[in-house]
C-alpha cells in the first residue's frame, strides 16, 4: 500500500517536472523575454543590462532551477499584456474559475445521476427515449454551441438571465464570490448549464449502464426473494453499488471541467482563468500560458494521484493485486 | 480483436465458393452491410455525412458568390434576412451577413475547410498513433515503455487543452504574422498531436496480441524485416477498430477546429471555417440578426451529429459479441 502511493506520488512528481521542462521551454526559448518588455528604441547595451537583470545570461539549467524554485512559490514572472505579476492575476482569477467549475459539476452530478437512474428503471418509457436522444445531442453539440443557444433563448429573447460576466460579487478576504448576491447566482445559471452538460450525460449513461448491470446480478434476485420493497432494493443497493464508478469519474472529470471552462468563459465573457488564458494565447502572452499549463497539470495531477489512492482504499481487490505485482 | 475483422469479408482471403465474386457483390452481402440496412437512423446519418461532403467539395459550383472575393460582394446586401422571412431577398436563401456576403455560400466555403481540417486532423493522429503503436507493441520493451508513458500522461488532459498549448506555441515561436494557410498547417499538427493516443493504444493492444501468433512467427522465419511484418501483416489484423476511432476522431477533430477558431486562435477572417462564421455571427446576435450564427451553427451540429451516429453505428456492427 505504501509502495503503491510512493511510486504513484514519484510518478506524479515526474510529470511535473516533464511539464515544467515544457513550460520552461516556452518561457524561455519562444520568443526573447527581453525584447517582450524593452521598447523598440533600446539600445543594445541597455538591452543586455535588462538580460542580465532578468538572468537570461546563466546557464540553461541554472535557469530552469531558478524558474521552477519561483513557480514553487507561485512566482511566474510579469505579464506582457498587462504589465502585472502572473500569480496575481490568476489569484484574482481563480474564485470565478472554481465557482463556476463547482457548479458546473453539482449540476451534473445531481441531474445525471436523477436521468440516469430514471431510465435505468423505466428502460422504455418515453421519457427515457427523451433523456438518451438529449444526451446523444450533449456530446454532439460543441459547447460553444449550447452556449450561444442559451443566450439567444434566455438573454436575448426572454431576457431573463445576463448574458455575460458575473454579477456582482462580495469580497471574503482575497476570494471574490458571486454566490452572496442575486444578480451573481443569475449570472452562474447558464454557464453552470453550458459546461455541466458534457459531465451530466456522461454521468447518465454511466449511471444508466451501471444500474442495467447490478439490476441483474445475483444479490438483487437475492434482495427481491427475502422480500425487501422495491424502493429499497432500486436505491439502498443497486444505486450504492452504482455510486463508486460515479464519484470517481466526476472526480477525474472535476479536471476536465475546469480546463473547458476555457470555452465557457469565453462564451460568457466570464472573468475566470480560462479566459485569461484564451486572451494570453490570442496574444502570445507567453508567462500567463507557462504559468496557466502548471496550474492546470498540478490540479489534474494532484486529481488523478488521490483518486488513484482512494480506489486502492475504497477497493480491497485493487490492492490485492497492486500487492501481488510489487 | 480480431475476430471483429474476420467477420468482416473484405478483409479476408475469399473461401473458395466466393472466389469468383465480385469485390462489390461480397461487400453488399456481408454482415456489417446487412447491419446498416437495418438501421434506419444510420442510412439517414449516412446520407447527410455524404451530402455535407458533396456540398464542400462542388462548393464552387453550388455557391452563388464566391465569399472570399471581395469583387463579389456588396454592401448594400449586407444584413439581408432569410428568403422566406419578409425582408428576404434571392438569390441569398439563408440571408447574408455584414459584409453582404452570402450565409449559404459562406457555409459551403467553410464546410469545406472544416472538414478539410478534420480529415487531415485524423490521418495525421492516425499516422502518428498508428506507428508509434506498431513501434510500442512489436518491439515492447523500453520502447514501449516510453511511448505508453508519454500516452498516459497525455491522456489524462483534455484534447481541447493540448491542441489549444500547440496552437499557442506555434503562435509564439512565428510570431502572430502567421497567414491563413500556415494556421491550417498549425490547426492540423495541433490536432493530430491531441489524438494520436486512441489510435496507438489500440494498435499496441493488438500488436500484442497478433505478434504471438502462427503466421507472424512464419514471416519472421522467412526472414522478413519487421518494418513489412508490422505493415503488411499485423496491421491490416488492427484495422477494424482503427476505423471505428478514426470516425468518432473526424467529429471530435472537427469540433476541436470549430473550438479553437471559435475561441479566435484558429483560422482567421479570411479563411473562415465553420467556427469563425460562429464567432463572427455571434457578434451580431444581439443585433437581433440570428441566421448569420444559426445556419452555421445548424450546419456543424448536423455534420458532427451524423459522423457520431455512423461512428457509433459501425463500433456496433464491428463488434462480435453485439451479435
Amino acid at each position: 500500500m505504501l509502495a503503491f502511493t510512493l511510486r504513484r506520488a514519484v510518478q506524479a512528481i515526474g510529470v511535473m517536472f516533464a511539464v515544467g521542462i515544457i513550460a520552461f521551454s516556452m518561457f524561455r526559448f519562444a520568443g526573447d523575454p527581453v525584447n517582450q518588455i524593452v521598447s523598440i528604441d533600446t539600445s543594445a547595451a541597455e538591452r543586455e543590462i535588462v538580460r542580465k537583470s532578468l538572468g537570461l545570461d546563466d546557464p540553461v539549467p541554472v535557469q530552469f532551477v531558478r524558474y521552477f524554485a519561483d513557480a514553487a512559490q507561485f512566482k511566474f514572472g510579469v505579464s506582457y499584456q498587462f504589465r502585472q505579476p502572473v500569480s496575481t492575476l490568476l489569484m484574482e482569477r481563480m474564485p470565478a474559475t472554481l465557482e463556476l467549475a463547482i457548479c458546473a459539476t453539482v449540476f451534473a452530478m445531481v441531474f445525471g445521476i436523477l436521468m440516469g437512474v430514471y431510465s435505468a428503471l423505466r428502460r422504455d418509457t418515453v421519457l427515457a427515449k427523451l433523456f438518451q436522444a438529449v444526451s446523444l445531442v450533449g456530446i454532439s453539440l460543441p459547447t460553444f454551441l449550447i452556449g450561444i443557444l442559451l443566450i439567444y433563448l434566455f438573454a436575448v429573447t426572454l431576457g431573463w438571465l445576463p448574458s455575460f460576466g458575473r454579477g456582482e460579487v462580495v469580497k471574503l478576504g482575497w476570494w471574490s464570490t458571486g454566490l452572496l448576491t442575486l444578480s451573481g447566482l443569475k449570472a452562474l445559471i447558464m454557464p453552470s448549464i453550458t459546461l455541466g452538460l458534457f459531465q451530466m450525460t456522461l454521468i447518465m449513461r454511466l449511471v444508466r449502464a451501471e444500474m442495467l448491470e447490478v439490476l441483474r446480478t445475483d444479490y438483487i434476485r437475492f434482495a427481491r426473494a427475502r422480500g425487501l420493497t422495491t424502493r429499497a432494493i432500486h436505491f439502498g443497493h443497486a444505486l450504492k453499488n452504482t455510486l463508486i464508478p460515479v464519484i470517481t469519474v466526476a472526480g477525474l472529470q472535476f479536471g476536465s471541467v475546469i480546463a473547458f471552462s476555457i470555452i465557457t468563459e469565453t462564451v460568457f465573457q466570464w472573468p475566470g482563468m480560462g479566459l485569461l488564458f484564451v486572451q494570453a494565447v490570442q496574444n502570445v502572452d507567453i508567462p500567463i500560458m507557462a504559468a496557466y499549463l502548471l496550474m492546470v497539470s498540478l490540479i489534474f495531477v494532484t486529481i488523478n494521484l488521490v483518486v488513484d489512492i482512494l480506489y486502492t482504499v475504497v477497493d480491497p481487490r485493487l490492492r490485492a493485486t497492486v500487492g501481488r505485482a510489487s | 480483436m480480431s475476430d471483429a475483422v474476420a467477420s468482416n469479408p473484405d478483409k479476408q482471403s475469399a473461401p473458395p465458393a466466393q472466389a469468383g465474386r465480385s469485390w462489390l457483390s461480397r461487400a453488399l452481402d456481408s454482415d456489417v452491410f446487412y447491419s446498416f440496412r437495418r438501421s434506419k437512423l444510420t442510412m439517414v446519418a449516412a446520407a447527410i455525412t455524404v451530402l455535407f461532403f458533396l456540398l464542400a467539395i462542388f462548393a464552387s459550383a453550388l455557391a452563388v458568390q464566391n465569399p472570399f472575393d471581395p469583387a463579389q460582394l456588396q454592401l448594400m446586401n449586407s444584413r439581408i434576412s432569410p428568403l422566406w422571412t419578409a425582408d428576404g431577398q434571392s438569390p441569398f436563401l439563408l440571408g447574408t451577413d455584414e459584409q453582404g456576403r452570402d450565409v449559404f455560400s459562406a457555409i459551403l466555403y467553410g464546410m469545406r475547410i472544416s472538414l478539410m481540417v478534420g480529415v487531415a486532423g485524423v490521418i495525421f493522429a492516425g499516422a502518428l498513433g498508428i506507428a508509434l503503436g506498431l513501434i510500442a507493441g512489436y518491439f515492447g520493451g523500453a520502447v514501449d515503455g516510453v511511448i505508453m508513458r508519454i500516452a498516459d500522461v497525455q491522456l489524462t488532459f483534455p484534447a481541447i487543452l493540448i491542441a489549444l498549448l500547440v496552437d499557442g506555441i506555434a503562435k509564439s515561436i512565428f510570431g502572430n504574422r502567421l497567414d491563413a494557410t500556415s494556421m491550417l498547417v498549425v490547426l492540423v499538427i495541433s490536432i493530430g498531436l491531441s489524438f494520436w493516443v486512441g489510435y496507438a493504444r489500440t494498435v499496441r493492444g493488438s500488436v500484442m496480441v497478433e505478434k504471438n501468433k502462427d503466421y507472424v512467427a512464419a514471416a519472421q522465419l522467412i526472414g522478413l524485416p519487421a518494418p513489412k511484418i508490422m505493415l503488411r501483416h499485423v496491421l491490416p489484423n488492427t484495422m477494424g477498430p482503427i476505423l471505428v476511432i478514426a470516425t468518432i476522431n473526424l467529429a471530435l477533430a472537427i469540433i476541436t477546429e470549430a473550438t479553437l477558431s471559435f475561441l479566435g486562435v484558429g483560422l482567421p477572417d479570411t479563411m473562415p471555417s465553420l467556427g469563425t462564421l460562429i464567432r463572427i455571427g455571434n457578434n451580431y446576435l444581439f443585433a437581433g440578426e440570428w441566421w448569420i450564427v444559426a445556419f452555421p451553427g445548424l450546419a456543424l451540429a448536423g455534420l458532427i451529429l451524423s459522423i457520431n451516429l455512423l461512428g457509433d453505428w459501425l463500433r456496433d456492427a464491428l463488434n462480435p459479441k453485439l451479435r
